[in-house]
């Protein structure tokens, strides 16, 4: 390898040897294992939605559509259809998958501001489902009345319900699944045309990219990543409610992905770990905690409009 | 058999009339120029054929199949690309990617996943190619945003070219440039035309560069053809010495 593709690494080995060794560290810095999940799950959506707003060039503000259902379809497999954590996983994967692939046609020939705007809307359409249909989803309430199983490999059973470390380590699995099919996509001239669609979309239709077609197959793997993102969501709390599918939700993800970084691959989970801590610190002092989690925003987006991230990137450029 | 036939074809904004009734037939290898005014609707005339605007009226054939009206993606595919009056490239990408993109779509891979070993050698092996041939070889990993001028112009059209088109369009390639730039631009065209006998249909404001390179020249004036012929018929026409003067044509 060059010394230059040494460097390229470089961030790779620092977040995986974080991630890896986090149960272990975590407590000593005042942590707790629960909130490195969060982390890790919220850091994923963000990651997800940063597929299409950091590498196509497309914003979603209504990406919690696909991770509630996601949730939903987790909790409700587990709470109605048969006990098993794997099969909630990947029910409540395909129902977002799903749900973003046929919604994808019908908005993806809208730009910006009025993508997003169409995107809240549909996002609305189903938080309002989930509140009202109250006998099933259990309505304002959430969903409850069912736990998260223990996992069974065939070979072996993984006991998640009441070790919440073996259960981060079965949610980092499924991260690093996601992160790595998303990481090896962009590296690919698949990729590459969505970085060319973000870049310049008139220059990418006219060298032959039907930009549409590419921005949907974006949109529905963001879609997907999101919606396992919720479903592990719903697994870590056991517990869902309507607030997941909320369109402050979409707005969550959208702060991660900005706050970190959305030009840099691991920005947004850098930008959901800021989130996280910074509100379970804030929220033990003061019940306006989301006022200083949007200043401290403000203050990110007119200093380093790329991000924290975008700061060390630079510190080590120069 | 024409590689280009464009057949009554209009263009109306509102009650603009942008393009009126305007026909022009090409044929494989030629270089033709397309001249006219400000405001006379050559760039309007060249966004239909892209497939940038649809036309109100009238046909497009290429190649003997009507595309009037394929997405502009789908004329790429059949064998037409073109470059922009204002230079369209991906500014925050290297030289290498800019054209390692056309290149991979050329090849059947805008879809793909990943790329196998003999592809990967395919692909770079034509964008090594392309660098040398637009004299940006010592520029591959430079970001196209930070050129000049005139390398950006022609990253951009070795990107066309990229696409193996059968028919390049170049709107006012010589755009803002100085004489050396000119002169070099003016260059690669006429490599690509001669060389590898390359059909291209250009618009362009310098009449040294449409003199050196023309074929055969058109003239638009308020939308419609003034006149079409060879340099010298054109350098000779009334009508086009009193269009250029600002004189009515009788």
């Amino acid at each position: 390898m060059q010394p230059a593709d040494y460097t390229k690494q470089a961030p790779n080995v620092v977040v995986w040897a974080l991630l890896l060794t986090m149960p272990f560290w975590l407590s000593h810095v005042g942590g707790y294992t629960e909130l490195g999940s969060q982390v890790v799950v919220l850091g994923l959506a963000a990651l997800g939605l940063n597929f299409l707003l950091g590498y196509t060039g497309v914003l979603s503000f209504g990406h919690a559509a696909y991770f509630g259902l996601g949730a939903y379809g987790a909790g409700m497999t587990i709470r109605y259809l048969l006990p098993s954590t794997g099969m909630g996983i990947v029910i409540g994967t395909l129902i977002g998958t799903i749900a973003g692939a046929i919604i994808g046609p019908l908005i993806i020939r809208l730009r910006g501001v009025y993508f997003a705007m169409v995107t809240i809307a549909f996002g609305q359409v189903f938080y309002f489902i989930a509140f009202r249909w109250s006998s099933v989803t259990g309505g304002d309430d959430g969903l409850t009345g069912w736990t998260r199983q223990p996992l069974h490999l065939g070979f072996t059973t993984i006991g998640i319900e009441n070790n919440p470390v073996a259960f981060y380590y079965v949610v980092l699995v499924m991260f690093a699944i996601a992160t790595g099919f998303m990481a090896w996509l962009l590296r690919s001239p698949f990729g590459r045309t969505l970085i060319a669609i973000r870049e310049n979309e008139r220059r990418a239709r006219f060298l032959g990219i039907p930009v549409d077609q590419h921005i949907w197959i974006s949109w529905v793997i963001s879609c997907a990543v999101v919606s396992l993102a919720g479903a592990l969501f719903a697994l870590l709390n056991n517990f869902v409610d309507p607030r997941a599918l909320y369109w402050t939700q979409s707005g969550d993800f959208v702060i991660m992905a900005v706050l970190g970084g959305m030009r840099s691959f691991w920005g947004p989970l850098i930008g959901a770990a800021i989130y996280v801590v910074l509100r379970d610190y804030l929220s033990s002092m003061t019940e306006n905690w989301e006022s200083f989690i949007g200043l401290f925003f403000v203050l990110v987006v007119l200093f380093f409009p790329r991000g924290v991230l975008g700061i060390v990137t630079r510190k080590v450029m120069s | 058999m024409s590689l280009l036939k464009i057949e009554h074809l209009s263009k109306h904004f509102g009650s603009l009339v942008a393009v009126n009734d305007v026909s022009m037939t090409v044929e494989p290898g030629e270089l033709r120029a397309v001249i006219g005014p400000n405001g006379a609707g050559k760039t309007t005339f060249f966004n239909m054929i892209s497939g940038f605007l649809t036309q109100t009226s009238g046909r497009i054939v290429f190649d003997g199949e009507d595309i009037s009206d394929l997405l502009p993606a789908r004329r790429v595919w059949r064998g037409i690309s073109r470059t922009f009056q204002i230079t369209e490239v991906f500014p925050e990408l290297s030289v290498g990617e800019n054209l390692r993109v056309p290149v991979e779509v050329a090849t059947g891979h805008r879809l793909s996943p990943w790329l196998s070993r003999a592809g990967e050698v395919e692909v770079r092996g034509r964008v090594a190619e392309l660098l040398e041939m637009g004299g940006l070889a010592d520029k591959a990993d430079r970001l196209v945003g930070e050129l000049s001028h005139g390398d950006q112009r022609a990253t951009e059209i070795m990107m066309a070219l990229a696409l193996k088109p059968r028919l390049l369009l170049l709107d006012e390639p010589t755009a803002g440039m100085g004489d050396q730039e000119t002169y070099d631009i003016t260059k690669l065209i006429s490599r690509l035309h001669k060389d590898h006998s390359l059909t291209i249909v250009l618009i362009e404001h310098d009449m040294r560069v449409v003199f050196h390179l023309a074929d055969r020249i058109m003239v638009l004036a308020e939308g419609t053809m003034l006149a079409e012929g060879t340099p010298q018929e054109i350098a000779s026409s009334d009508v086009v010495q009193a269009a250029y003067l600002g004189k009515a044509a009788a």
